[in-house]
């Protein structure tokens, strides 16, 4: 028997040098990468129409003023007025309180809900349509019933079952109290669906090597979640965790169909919807400009925080 | 084909292609002695089963008959134009029609957008009955003395009433309250005697909570702003009666109803069903009732404004008209004109048909639009044509006709005011420990800032 001929590589060092190969000119090279390049327009120039430049535009307008068909730059005067909008701190105030708490409802909910669903050997599927079935149906459509639901007074739906089980009647979104939290209420149902769906893939990605592990060790359903689902689910957690932030902080429909927009002495108007005030019914762009860069300063915080945490999960 | 040839033709294709988008994007030229124009907001596919949109389409055909070379292009944006909101954003992306559709309140947002044409040399040739229509149809239209639209429907607000009701309630429907203290009496009558219905009912949000308070204001002989419109004029005697009124009216005599934060649609969508007693409108919201919300014309009626222990001092007045996209050539803005004032300004063509209307089971006899000068020509032919096919029971509407109060414009700045005064609407209508002192205060000062940073100019 011969011994198998063992072919060792050439050390690196003992690689003939490569020669010396000139730079091909700039215009070869967009040439060899043509068909690459041309992929790449379409993107590039969707981005830049719809993305891009209504940015740009928007700074832009933050520091200018139309009067009379004529734009003249202001410096601050549109950030210092929105700045002294009576409405701009309940705003914020709603704004961030409806994403804490969109944050509790619609973040949490929706895990639990799909650990849940994860557990179910049988009718998973069905399971699966009726908790997305909201999603399908139009936000407006879906608002509309809420509407039905939240009509204070005894014809209320809402109030009609608090009365049969002895609970006091609510205001809902016409009392300020109550109004951010029936909207959040609201919203969740509407979308949760889709993030139900997310945690379900991405549970079912999980080996169940590690629930068995987990189980033969000793460890009880919670456990197993906190040992087992959440670090296994983590880069979804924190993905849906920012795509949240970023969604609820521009939440609009909700105010307008259920609480006649502004609701009781502002006690619904978010950010987005006095940008749209501003916009639309003031006819005030370049406030309502002012306003979007803000927001999208914040919003641009969050983002700059989920890429500065990516790798560390990857790792 | 080679690679390289195919990728040139590829590129000669998409650049070609693009080049033909562009060029059909952009505003084909009109030949010689044609002109062609589009106009918006016809009457909606649903209005009357279609019957308004084709008799539209027939004065169109009519139009064009009549003037050759004119071509006019109909634009629908549904039910837009009813939205304020739809209407800034048009005109901001300067996608409005050539002759587009606007509020009286409307014209400082259109000439900050740079968005129409100055009229005023054009109209004595394109417009015949000119000269007979009520100067307060013309002067929201008109700035530095420029007229920038043409006003072709104007309103006065009043007391609108269901019938009905009353007659339920033991009331007399031919003797409508005349005061406020009335409205609230016969409110409490309603809807202590009628199950689920609203005596009175009362808008709150989206800025219609505003104008109605404003409108209430104006009947108790005030203002929101002052006479210069520099100082706000909301902390007053006037303006705590009106909101002690309905504070009153909620949680005192249970007469308003549960459901608050009304808009426009709730509103009237509610009165179609039998369950609002009475509302402030114009004569127009009755049409809205029947036509797109399915209520009956039989169970209306309207009376003047009430007012603070007699007759009201004042009724909001408003309306609308037609102003002319910037960049329009003369021709096109003649032919605008001049289809303007055939379907509106012209007794018994387009708006003012009515053998048209009442073929078409519309009503005919509703005292709107008001914007012929009394005594005029024009007056006098709309009201014998109106009175030779009147369908409705004029009756319903004589008190309202028989005692017209002063119209009041509404006030610069309108929709910011009415967004602040939505606020204390909403507050009384909702929360029996409202403070109306200091949501006045409140509202003052917000007000006071809006007036403050539109007089910088």
């Amino acid at each position: 028997m011969t011994a198998t001929p063992v072919i060792s590589a050439p050390a690196r060092s003992q690689a003939a040098p490569r020669p010396a190969t000139r730079r091909r000119p700039r215009w070869y090279r967009v040439r060899r990468h043509l068909t690459g390049h041309a992929f790449l327009l379409g993107t590039v120039v969707c981005f830049a129409f719809f993305a891009w430049y209504p940015m740009v535009k928007e700074i832009l307008m933050s520091f200018q003023r139309t009067r009379r068909g004529v734009t003249s730059w202001v410096g601050w005067d549109n950030y210092e007025r929105i700045w002294n909008d009576p409405a701009f701190g309940p705003a914020w105030r709603n704004t961030l309180l409806f994403t804490g708490l969109a944050l509790v409802l619609g973040y949490a909910v929706p895990f639990v809900i799909a650990v849940v669903l994860n557990e179910f050997r049988h009718a998973q599927g069905y399971l699966r349509v009726l908790v997305y079935l909201p999603v399908i149906l139009p936000p407006a459509a879906g608002l509309l019933l809420f509407k039905y639901l939240y009509s204070p007074g005894p014809d209320g739906i809402l109030n009609y079952l608090f009365s049969a089980v002895g609970l006091p009647q609510s205001q809902f979104v016409q009392s300020p109290s109550t109004t951010i939290v029936s909207l959040v209420i609201a919203s969740t149902w509407l979308n949760m669906g889709g993030a139900v769906l997310i945690y379900l893939a991405s549970l079912q990605g999980i080996s169940g090597d590690l629930y068995e592990a987990a189980e033969i060790e000793g460890a009880g359903i919670l456990r197993r979640v906190w040992h087992v689902t959440i670090p296994q689910t983590r880069l979804i957690l924190s993905l849906m965790f920012l795509l949240q932030v970023v969604a609820t902080m521009q939440f609009f429909i909700e105010p307008l169909i259920l609480a006649g927009g502004n609701g009781v002495e502002d006690s619904a108007t978010g950010l987005v919807y006095l940008m749209y005030q501003h916009a639309f019914k003031l006819a005030d762009l370049n406030g309502a400009a002012a306003l979007g860069v803000m927001l999208m300063l914040v919003l641009l915080v969050f983002s700059a925080l989920y890429v500065w945490l990516s790798p560390k999960q990857e790792d | 084909m080679s690679v390289r040839r195919y990728r040139k033709v590829a590129a000669l294709a998409l650049v070609a292609s693009v080049g033909l988008t562009l060029a059909a994007c952009s505003k084909s030229a009109d030949q010689a002695g044609k002109v062609t124009i589009t106009v918006d907001c016809p009457p909606l596919k649903t209005d009357n089963g279609g019957k308004s949109l084709e008799q539209w389409n027939k004065d169109v055909a009519t139009f064009e008959a009549a003037n050759s070379g004119i071509t006019i292009k109909t634009i629908s944006v549904g039910a837009q134009c009813d939205n304020p909101p739809d209407f800034t954003a048009r005109l901001q992306g300067g996608t409005q029609a050539d002759v587009f559709y606007g509020y009286m309140t409307d014209l400082q947002q259109v000439l900050d957008a740079n968005a129409a044409e100055d009229l005023t040399p054009y109209i004595k040739d394109t417009i015949p009955n000119w000269d007979s229509i009520l100067d307060n149809i013309k002067a929201p239209f008109i700035d530095g003395g420029k007229t920038y639209a043409i006003g072709y429907n104007g309103y006065t607000m009043g007391l609108v009433y269901n019938k009905t009701l009353f007659s339920q309630a033991g009331l007399d429907p031919n003797k409508p309250p005349a005061t406020w203290q009335d409205v609230a009496t016969s409110a409490k009558a309603i809807a202590s005697k009628v199950p689920g219905v609203a005596g009175y009912s009362e808008y709150s949000a989206g800025n219609t909570g505003g104008w109605h308070f404003t409108a209430s204001l104006f009947s108790r002989g005030s203002a929101p702003v002052s006479a210069d419109g520099k100082k706000a004029n909301v902390n007053t005697p006037e303006a705590k009666a009106v909101l002690e009124n309905l504070k009153a009216m909620r949680f005192g005599d249970n007469s308003v109803g549960t459901k608050q934060l009304q808009t426009w649609p709730d509103l009237l969508t509610a009165a179609a069903a039998g369950k609002v007693g009475m509302y402030l409108g114009a004569p127009d919201s009755i049409t809205a009732i029947v036509n797109t919300f399915k209520g009956k014309y039989s169970d209306w009626a309207m009376a003047p404004m009430p007012g603070d222990g007699g007759a009201a001092k004042g009724a909001l007045g408003g309306g609308a008209g037609y102003f002319i996209k910037k960049g329009s050539t003369p021709d096109q803005i003649r032919a605008g004109l001049k289809w303007v004032a055939f379907e509106d300004l012209t007794p018994g063509s387009g708006q003012f048909n009515y053998v048209f209307q009442k073929s078409a089971n519309l009503p005919v006899g509703l005292p709107q639009p008001l914007i012929w000068k009394p005594g005029s020509a024009a007056q006098k032919q709309d009201d014998d044509l109106k009175k030779a096919n009147s369908t409705l029971n004029l009756a319903d509407y004589s008190l309202y006709t028989g005692s017209p109060v002063k119209a009041v414009a509404e006030p610069a700045n309108a929709q910011a005011i009415y967004a602040i005064l939505d606020g204390p609407m909403g507050a009384v209508l909702t929360d029996p420990n409202a403070n109306v002192d200091a949501l006045l205060a409140d509202a003052q000062a917000k007000i006071q800032k809006v007036l403050d940073d539109a007089n910088k100019k």
